[in-house]
């Protein structure tokens, strides 16, 4: 048995433990009820453009004429993959299912003779993926989040993004995140960037909700959706930088809630464990004094 | 409900406004165009300007818009802006610090190519004259 002094060390020891993550916990629920509330701010937008994107493109006479943005530059050979993760880990899953994700879809997209490139937006994505596939990395950036994420860094990748497809870099571009579902659960999500998903049921909708407003463009479609596609993009960017950063701290503030009850479990058992050394040592010392006073 | 028209401005970060207004100006790509109740259903790009929203022949608030497009139905305006914000609440000092970054920035550019400026400059210009006429 584990002797008295060994205990007291490691009671200790889980003890500083337990204050560290309940301190980590405090910090993330905090930080979740801002990025939380700037994540459903950014949703308006986002579902405005996205819909207003979709009425353009099912009104679009013909799609071959559209944008490459839209219409892909013919091309299915080279694929962006960028793999939205946070800087910093201890927060369960959120990370690795990120990156076992960014691995099956390049394995695959390797299994189909497609060439991958990527591009890592936060340090752990990076670092998971960096041992097997640092050749493919493109771009790492880091530090989007520490201070609340902006617009303007989502533009800018955004910008850097389209740069490179205009330089026939890659021809198909997807990003994975993390969406926020609570502060307990996120769901993974694989959105196709470039060129623009059309969606199928756009007709359907178009006749219900929306009947035949055609609209008036002002200048010519092709300008609007010359303007509005990067827009787009930077939208669903921002979008998800913001999705990705409410999850990563509900992730974290939920691993580390578990982290300080584990602990507790962890120490009632040693403390348990120390009393009963503790008495077995009293009643064996006990033994020794009443026999040797027997002995006399 | 019949002459009046729905106004929301929309940023990434926020819902600015969502108002009920009799009109609004817009600052479109190719010109001003105010749009009333009943209007034409349109899509218009929006050019880094002055928003005037006139309530009772008068107008009540001014917004500057930045980088944005307008959708415009029969009873309600939709404009989606990079950057809203209400003339009033403007801090001077940052229009200048970024005009004068605007300005240095297309100076040391060895690519530009004079008369053309960058979007940069041309929205802190805007924004310093809808400061100006305000």
């Amino acid at each position: 048995m584990a002797n008295l002094k060994d205990l007291r060390l490691r009671i200790t020891s889980v003890k500083s433990t337990r204050k560290i993550t309940s301190a980590m916990k405090m910090v993330a629920a905090s930080k979740l009820r801002r990025a939380q509330a700037s994540a459903e701010q950014g949703r308006p937008y986002a579902e405005r453009m996205q819909r207003m994107v979709s009425e353009l493109v099912s009104n679009l006479p013909d799609i071959e004429s559209a944008p490459k943005l839209l219409s892909g530059d013919g091309k299915d050979d080279v694929h962006m993959i960028v793999a939205v993760t946070a800087d910093r880990g201890l927060c369960g899953g959120f990370n690795g299912s990120i990156i076992r994700e960014a691995r099956n879809m390049i394995i695959d997209l390797k299994g189909h003779g497609k060439t991958v490139k990527l591009l890592c937006v936060g340090r752990k994505g990076r670092d998971g993926l960096n041992r097997d596939y640092s050749d493919a990395i493109v771009d790492t950036l880091e530090g989007l989040t520490k201070t609340g994420v902006e617009f303007s860094s989502a533009r800018d990748i955004a910008h850097d993004l389209i740069e490179r497809f205009e330089a026939g870099e890659f021809d198909v571009c997807t990003i994975i995140f993390n969406r926020f579902k609570s502060a307990i659960s996120q769901e993974m999500m694989v959105q196709q960037l470039i060129p623009f998903p059309v969606p199928d049921d756009a007709g359907d909708d178009a006749e219900t909700d929306n009947q035949g407003a055609m609209y008036l463009m002002e200048p010519s479609e092709e300008e609007i959706l010359e303007d509005l596609l990067p827009r787009n993009l930077s939208v669903q960017m921002f979008r998800a930088l913001l999705e990705s950063n409410a999850s990563e701290h509900g992730a974290r503030m939920t691993a580390m809630d578990n982290a300080t009850r584990n602990a507790g479990d962890m120490l009632d058992d040693l403390t348990m464990t120390y009393n009963r050394t503790r008495q077995a040592v009293i009643t064996s010392e006990l033994i020794e004094i009443i026999s040797g006073a027997e002995a006399l | 409900m019949d002459d009046k028209i729905e106004l929301d401005i929309v940023t990434p970060v926020k819902l600015l406004l969502s108002t009920v207004v009799d009109m609004v100006v817009v600052p479109g790509g190719e010109g001003d165009f105010g749009v009333l109740a009943g209007h034409a259903p349109m899509i218009a790009n929006v050019r880094p300007g002055t928003l005037d929203i006139y309530t009772a022949d008068k107008i009540t608030d001014q917004v500057f818009v930045e980088g944005g497009i307008a959708e415009i139905t029969a009873e309600r305006c939709t404009v989606l802006a990079e950057m809203a914000v209400l003339i009033k609440d403007i801090d001077p000092v940052m229009v200048d610090q970024r005009l004068e970054k605007a300005e240095a920035a297309q100076a040391a550019d060895p690519d530009h190519v004079d008369g053309k400026d960058t979007d940069e400059l041309i929205a802190a210009r805007a924004m310093k004259a809808a400061l100006k006429a305000a």
